[in-house]
């Protein structure tokens, strides 16, 4: 595809002789990085390093931050397949942050797939194309009579050499252009399309230490950081004597931040030798705080300040195309509904904690479970007014992140801390409610929805007026509506509008973002004109998608051209779904099937969810059934089924009971009793195709969350007759 | 004041407040890190360790309270043919994405196994509903577990 060999023609290969003999090979892609969640627009490369031992185990650095994704695993895959190895001589080490080294090293947006699907095939070819030249000149033959399997060069006659033996005279070929070393034909893969266990997984069943929280360091100490509840507030007083008398207390300390929730806030440091201490003396803590103009915020608050702004003009255009107002004034029916979503908080298992020791000489040293390790030190650098290259970071494998870790307040607060306190490492934990309470949410949101209908009940208009929350006037990136959000450009008269409202309420990137919460809107509301027109939401949608073309690319991550959203593509999931779930077939009495289709990062999605009520009313999911189209490769099919099921419980369970509502300007939920994630109970049964097409293999941590959401609310609405149009659904509305 | 707890085997003396949670002994004054902290109430299970063979939410278990029962965590999980059995299977069927909830999964099923070799399937999830994984591995989870029970430790 013309987007990744755009990036190839410029990958640069590098050999050197590794010390103790051997090969080392680097591979560096230069690229611009334009992360719309987290990154910025930055120059970056994207490098990769691989490492052939004579003692023939090869070594592959993951650059990126692990975080159950299962990226530590997948990219060394595509580099292990073309270099011919066999799996089990690969070892995967962690990369510490190095950006000169390195490149780009980041976890988020299901970016890494499609960014590194071509660079890390050629950099494993031409490793390869380098051990079979060393071969061909020990022997004095062609390189073309021989060939390799499992990490071994062989020829014709049967003579074999492992990659350990040639790999210190490979280290002295000359590199190859990797635009031209010949990739493996597909159904020659035998790692690529494997299941391959994750490389940690080992470790982690014997408890051995490899996350963030596990960090342990000589002379370290531990702290618990008490922050205001209010989001802006700001520290008045605090009287600390009594949390510093209690015995294993080392000290408790005011620490004066800003106002950007994404550096340090006000707050007091208590530090122990033992976490649980230094929590528990935040009880003994006294400490006056500010509110502002903030602590009157409230859910409740946005959502009456939301229907207010819905009676008066909107404040800005987001998307116009046709006459709208005409379609409006010529529709023989009118349909209008308006739906809402709430804040939501990520609760990663393993709660925001870093590590952090301030070296006498100044240098900071961290040890971070981070997505985003250039965001946290640039954080630092700007709170503490550290040069960037006097800060040095770990990267730990994370107890999940699901995009909390883009934003690394927590790095800052450590290092903050740690500053206090040269030459004492300090690993600040954060409690679960501080994690709750302190997270950087999935913004709430109202759309007022209108659509028109012709006499034929042809679709003929579409509306929304969007209420957003905006931050010193800007509506951030997860609180935003692309233009394009469907169905514009596939109804003739689309009008998105928007008004905002300002707040204090941190909030960021939650898994699928954007598309988590307006998948559940638009085809919740697609439905809604689907059953006015007298069918079903998978009907509608193939007639609006028709025998329309692929749309034009668009400009996406590292300087690749984004494939244009495919009309054909998401009419083969939808049919798939239709097909696999029985759609047009009956359903046992008292359950029902709701639809939803979602095409986000690069991937389509089409999901069908069967729902009951149990004798209490409460949700009952029995089948969820999965169809999704990620290209021309599942590369390994362990981790994208996981990521599959692992998101359709988190939108099932998003759908069914979460929410933070906000009050007094703060998070009201404390634990997860009041934050019920999913247990193992409500687990439905799912189903999952992949539908193969012939396009380069994208990205599985997002795309299959959001269309369970709008699934789930279209069956209830077939069981019960009763519209989901605000989130969490209110099971009292139902009957 | 010092109290000696009977940890895999080993005694080890604890010089810590009689209301210190075991979690925060383990990780912070003994090092076994292996022992998660989740939620620090016992609503995710993250933390569960064996406390004479029965799955305990060591975040809510005081130092002082333990006596001379015998305290088991992931850091010995192997050494049970249950336990290793388990492992086994949760590496092969791939069961974790992040990971960091397992350790609490691993014990509370050993513990399920231990008292209920051939649980039905309703009784899996019952048996660890208690158990939080934000990943919602779920499927994999109870699976690896139905497959141990089917099988038996005979491999392990």
């Amino acid at each position: 595809m013309p987007e990744t060999v755009a990036l190839s023609r410029r990958t640069l290969l590098k050999a050197g002789a590794l010390a103790g003999g051997g090969l080392m090979l680097s591979a560096s892609m230069p690229m611009i990085a334009k992360a719309a969640t987290a990154a910025g627009g930055t120059e970056a490369t994207l490098n990769a390093y691989v490492s052939i031992a004579p003692d023939n185990t090869i070594t592959i650095v993951a650059r990126n931050p692990e975080i159950g994704q299962g990226i530590k695993t997948m990219l060394p895959m595509l580099i292990a397949e073309e270099l011919d190895a066999d799996w089990d001589q690969v070892r995967v080490t962690q990369a510490d942050f190095n950006p000169q080294k390195y490149g780009f090293q980041f976890a988020g947006g299901s970016f890494s797939t499609p960014m590194n699907w071509m660079p890390m095939r050629q950099t494993g070819a031409a490793a390869r194309r380098m051990l079979l030249a060393a071969a061909a000149e020990r022997w004095g033959v062609a390189a073309s009579s021989l060939r390799t399997e499992q990490g071994k060069v062989l020829d014709a006659s049967g003579r074999s050499l492992t990659y350990g033996e040639l790999a210190s005279d490979a280290a002295k070929v000359a590199v190859p252009d990797p635009a031209k070393v010949q990739l493996k034909d597909a159904k020659d893969f035998k790692i690529i399309g494997r299941s391959i266990p994750g490389v940690d997984s080992a470790r982690i069943v014997r408890g051995e230490p490899i996350f963030g929280v596990d960090t342990r360091l000589p002379g370290m100490k531990y702290a618990a950081f008490e922050r205001a509840p209010t989001f802006g507030a700001r520290l008045v007083s605090a009287d600390v004597e009594a949390a510093k008398a209690v015995p294993g207390v080392e000290d408790a300390i005011v620490m004066k931040g800003g106002d950007n929730p994404e550096l340090l806030v006000d707050g007091v440091a208590v530090i122990a030798n033992n976490w649980w201490t230094a929590n528990k003396a935040r009880e003994k803590l006294s400490v006056q705080w500010d509110n502002g103009e903030w602590g009157s915020h409230s859910s409740a608050g946005y959502d009456k300040r939301a229907a207010e702004l819905w009676a008066e003009p909107p404040q800005s255009e987001l998307h116009k195309e046709g006459d709208v107002d005409a379609a409006f004034a010529s529709a023989a029916k009118v349909l209008e509904a308006e739906y809402a979503y709430p804040f939501l908080a990520h609760v990663a298992m393993e709660p925001m904690n870093c590590t952090a020791l301030c070296h006498e000489d100044g240098r900071i040293e961290l040890w971070a479970p981070t997505q985003n390790p250039q965001a946290g030190a640039q954080g630092i650098a700007q709170q503490l007014g550290v040069a960037p290259d006097k800060i040095a970071i770990h990267i730990t494998r994370m107890g999940g992140g699901f995009g909390r870790r883009l934003t690394n307040d927590y790095m800052v607060q450590a290092a903050a801390i740690a500053a206090k306190k040269p030459g004492t490492p300090i690993q600040l934990i954060w409690s679960r409610q501080d994690d709750i309470r302190s997270d950087f949410y999935r913004p709430a949101g109202w759309h007022r929805l209108r659509a028109a209908l012709d006499a034929n009940n042809k679709l003929i208009g579409f509306e929304d007026h969007f209420v957003t929350l905006s931050k010193n006037g800007q509506v951030p990136f997860e609180a935003s509506m692309g233009a394009t959000e469907f169905p514009a450009r596939f109804v003739e008269n689309v009008r998105y509008v928007q008004s905002t409202m300002e707040t204090r309420i941190p909030t960021g990137a939650l898994r699928a973002p954007q598309s988590n919460a307006l998948s559940f809107v638009m085809q919740s509301f697609l439905d809604e004109v689907a059953h006015a027109q007298g069918r079903d939401l998978p009907a509608l949608m193939l007639e609006l998608f028709g025998d329309r073309e692929p749309l034009p690319g668009t400009p996406g991550m590292g300087g690749m051209q984004n494939p244009g959203f495919s009309p054909p593509r998401a009419k083969g999931v939808i049919e798939k779904a239709m097909q696999m779930s029985n759609w047009s077939g009956g359903t046992p009495d008292g359950r029902a099937k709701g639809f939803g289709f979602y095409y986000s990062h690069l991937g389509y999605f089409a999901e069908v969810v069967e729902v009951s009520l149990g004798s209490r009313g409460e949700i009952q999911v029995h089948d969820v059934w999965v169809a999704g189209d990620v290209g021309s490769h599942i590369i390994n099919p362990f981790g994208a089924l996981n990521q599959v099921e692992g998101s359709i419980i988190d939108g099932i369970g998003q759908a069914v009971g979460l929410a933070v509502e906000i009050e007094n300007g703060g998070a009201k939920p404390t634990n997860f009793h009041e934050y019920e994630i999913p247990r193992m109970p409500m687990t439905p049964r799912i189903h999952t195709e992949f539908v193969i097409t012939d396009n380069p293999p994208t990205g599985m941590g997002e795309p299959a969350l959001p269309p369970v959401i709008p699934a789930l609310a279209n069956a209830l609405f077939k069981l019960t007759g009763k519209r989901v149009r605000k989130l969490p659904i209110d099971t009292s509305q139902l009957v | 004041m010092a109290y000696r707890v009977e940890i895999n085997g080993e005694v080890r003396e604890l010089d810590v407040p009689e209301d210190m949670p075991l979690l925060w002994a383990l990780r912070n004054e003994l090092g076994m890190v292996g022992t998660k902290f989740g939620c620090g109430v016992g609503l995710c299970g993250a933390c569960t360790v064996h406390v004479d063979g029965v799955a305990t939410r060591s975040c809510s278990l005081p130092v002082g309270t333990i006596g001379d029962k015998k305290v088991t965590t992931i850091e010995a999980l192997g050494e049970s043919p249950v336990g290793r059995a388990l492992q086994q299977a949760w590496v092969d069927e791939d069961v974790m994405q992040c990971g960091y909830c397992q350790a609490g999964q691993l014990m509370n099923a050993t513990a399920l196994l231990a008292r209920n070799p051939k649980p039905s399937s309703q009784q899996i999830d019952q048996a660890m509903a208690g158990n939080i994984c934000r990943c919602a591995c779920y499927t994999r989870i109870h699976d690896a577990i139905a497959m141990v029970a089917e099988k038996g430790t005979a491999n392990a």
